[in-house]
């Protein structure tokens, strides 16, 4: 009876809490809908019905998730920007495993949507069953390639930047010996790893570079290893393509900077002296994931849609290259840099992948 | 009849029952705190799981690794070992299977058969190792197969990378036609959803299970090991050798759901930096089953549902996939802290037995 007592009023209180919470919760999700209301009408009164407005985008993630610092949380703000510039309705599906991919492509395609993307290589054969078996539903994918006409892919020339980079620490380097860390070693890293020695030899022919793969974009401790190897080695300037990983060769950089050591390291895919600070920044190799989502996305909402092509952003289409301002840089350096690239950009030189 | 009423008998269904409502309780709870509505929520769950073909079919792809790698924690637990290494032993099943798979080329009723047995092997070879340092060693099997996770993950790569990559990809090649164990007609029924082998002898695997254990010699054996070794060994058991066998067993469980995850879904094996985490899910699916066959079908069906619908519900009702990960630690929890259950369903259960016995009277 004791017992009985004590359970029931378990019970009772379980459901007290809920009832409360639920009144609470009703209250508040009237309010988020009143909110969302008054938005669009705002956003109606000041452009009118905005171009993009019937157009609905979806976004599929692989296993890093939408908050990676990375590929995917790039893509998603250039998708939340796409909303506010045009109205467009956007969504993210994130994959807890890879055999989610296609279920989740899947999911905007069977609901209708404009466009679906799959951000990353991991999405080659994902996308290919999935367009396959949808002919008529536009997909577009990111650093991979899929040959069919409903698909369109985007890839970025990264030797070429990686290339001006590598001039850059070829031109910086005192003690004429670099480092390279990379993420995976997989046909995209690798042409990371192409550009740069072949920037830094073009630039200073002496120079040596190191290179060191740590096996996954996620592990910091690794690449903090790798790193600091490097420096007791006599490296002074690493360059990183190993997405997470590479916070920890920015890690050791800083632990180094501490105790008066000077050491650089060269950043990825976004100007990462703004999260890391100039003293251990040097420059960074920029890979505007971003624009190419704004890119394809616009063209779908124009009605130019590029079904079946590969767009790759090299140098040229300014889908690479190092960030507008460089404070560590010498315009003696920057100058070269400059040339370099107009070389590229123009033929002269072909950088290799591999 | 009385076989399924020792089954399904009242604490083994009210308390994971009880547990499940828990946790969705607490799910709701946690929605409403966030600003979602629950039935909204459920109600997309419900709709992405069973709203068309495609998704069941899909459903029951989610539920198959979760079914076998159950199966590889609750046996051995039934023998007194915990298995965490089902990860590890799912990972050297796939490597098996995808050995097999790609590098030899048979008639098709030799080829995928073999093809299986070689990953489950590999599976039950990784686990017995566990179980050979643990007989004859004493290493503890928590330590010693959390670590061969590790090292089944990066032995994998490594044979990944030296024997069976494809030339500029992350993934090996795809594996022969001859080795698939896919079900075409059933994927183009389920409009594409993919099919395979894996599921039947899932459930297969499930009565095996049962049989091993409740009907053999052996399975008493392993049963009374890990019911009370020292008392298993003063009747004549050798606790050495079921240590090993039950391992194994486990582990033969395990492979066979990276067998069919390559086999069956992907017809090729990815170069991973981490592992899927299906064995740590197993450990669950087994916890919530209650280490019995019966209860590990049910319960990987649950977390299958779960997992997959939590896409639904991040689509439809806007509620991120954190809380649908939160609604299935609620209802480990829930399970795992049998006390507090037990607390709210046995008195009712009591009082209704006393019931019972006062109608008889």
């Amino acid at each position: 009876m004791k017992n009985m007592k004590k359970s029931s009023f378990v019970v009772s209180a379980l459901l007290a809490v809920i009832l409360v919470l639920s009144a609470c919760g009703g209250g508040s999700t009237g309010g988020n809908g009143g909110n969302a209301g008054t938005n669009n009408g705002a956003g109606n009164a000041q452009g009118g019905t905005k171009a993009g407005e019937n157009f609905r985008i979806g976004m599929v993630t692989d296993r890093g998730g939408v908050n990676d610092k990375s590929f995917n949380q790039t893509a998603w703000e250039a998708l939340k920007q796409l909303e506010g510039d045009t109205g467009a309705k956007v969504k993210y599906l994130e994959s807890k495993t890879d055999a989610d991919l296609i279920p989740n492509m899947n999911q905007f395609i069977k609901d209708g949507y404009d466009l679906t993307w799959g951000i990353g290589f991991l999405f080659e054969d994902a996308a290919k069953t999935v367009a396959e078996q949808n002919p008529d539903a536009k997909i577009a994918v990111i650093d991979t390639v899929v040959d069919l006409p409903n698909v369109e892919s985007v890839t970025f020339a990264e030797h070429e930047g990686s290339f001006l980079v590598g001039v850059v620490a070829g031109l910086t380097t005192e003690t004429n010996k670099v480092g390279f860390v990379g993420g995976m070693e997989m046909p995209v890293i690798k042409k990371f790893e192409a550009g740069f020695r072949a920037g830094v030899a073009a630039a200073n022919p002496d120079a040596k570079v190191l290179v060191n793969y740590v096996g996954d974009f996620n592990k910091p401790d690794q690449a903090k290893v790798a790193a600091s190897t490097f420096y007791n080695d006599g490296a002074d300037i690493i360059f990183h393509a190993a997405g997470g990983s590479g916070n920890g060769v920015f890690s050791e950089a800083k632990d180094r900077a501490k105790s008066g050591k000077k050491v650089w390291v060269i950043g990825v895919d976004k100007d990462q002296a703004l999260e890391h600070g100039d003293d251990v920044t040097l420059t960074s190799m920029i890979k505007k994931v971003d624009q190419a989502v704004l890119r394809v996305s616009n063209d779908l909402i124009a009605g130019e849609f590029k079904g079946g092509e590969v767009t790759v952003l090299g140098l040229k289409e300014d889908g690479v290259g190092l960030p507008e301002t460089n404070k560590n840089l010498t315009d003696e350096v920057l100058q070269q840099v400059e040339e370099f690239k107009q070389k590229i950009i123009n033929g002269e030189i072909t950088v290799p992948t591999k | 009849m009385d076989k399924w009423r020792n089954i399904f008998n009242p604490s083994s269904v009210f308390v994971p029952l009880g547990a499940i409502v828990l946790g969705l309780i607490s799910g709701a709870v946690i929605m409403l705190l966030g600003g979602y509505n629950p039935v909204d929520a459920y109600q997309a769950l419900f709709e992405k799981v069973f709203g068309s073909p495609y998704d069941i079919g899909e459903t029951i792809r989610t539920i198959t690794p979760l079914l076998f790698t159950g199966l590889a924690v609750g046996f051995t637990y039934r023998a007194g070992l915990f298995n965490i290494g089902a990860d590890g032993q799912y990972i050297m099943g796939m490597t098996g299977a995808a050995i097999v798979g790609i590098k030899l080329q048979l008639p098709w009723f030799i080829h995928a058969p073999l093809a299986v047995l070689v990953g489950a092997l590999f599976g039950g070879l990784w686990a017995a190792l566990v179980g050979y340092l643990k007989a004859s060693r004493g290493v503890n099997e928590v330590i010693s197969s959390i670590m061969l996770n590790w090292i089944a993950l990066y032995l994998s790569n490594y044979l990944l990378r030296a024997l069976l990559l494809e030339p500029g990809q992350q993934r090996s090649y795809f594996i022969h036609e001859s080795a698939s164990v896919s079900i075409g007609w059933l994927s183009r029924a389920l409009e594409n959803a993919r099919m395979d082998w894996g599921i039947f002898i899932g459930l297969i695997g499930a009565v095996v299970f049962y049989f091993l254990l409740w009907r053999t010699k052996q399975g008493y054996e392993l049963r009374a090991v890990g019911l009370n070794p020292d008392a298993a060994r003063y009747a004549g058991i050798n606790i050495k050798s079921s240590i090993v066998k039950s391992m194994f067993i486990g582990g033969v469980f395990a492979g066979l759901g990276g067998v069919f995850e390559v086999l069956g879904v992907f017809h090729y094996q990815v170069l991973s930096a981490a592992s899927s985490g299906y064995g740590f899910d197993g450990i669950a699916v087994a916890l919530l089953g209650g280490n019995h066959p019966v209860g590990i079908v049910f319960a990987s069906i649950l977390f299958g549902t779960l997992t997959y619908g939590s896409a639904g519900m991040n689509f439809s009702a806007d509620v991120p996939t954190e809380i649908v990960r939160i609604v299935i630690g609620a209802v480990i929890f829930f399970v795992a802290s049998h006390g507090i259950i037990q607390g709210i369903v046995k008195p009712f259960l009591a009082s209704r037995r006393k019931l019972d016995r006062k109608g008889a009277a």
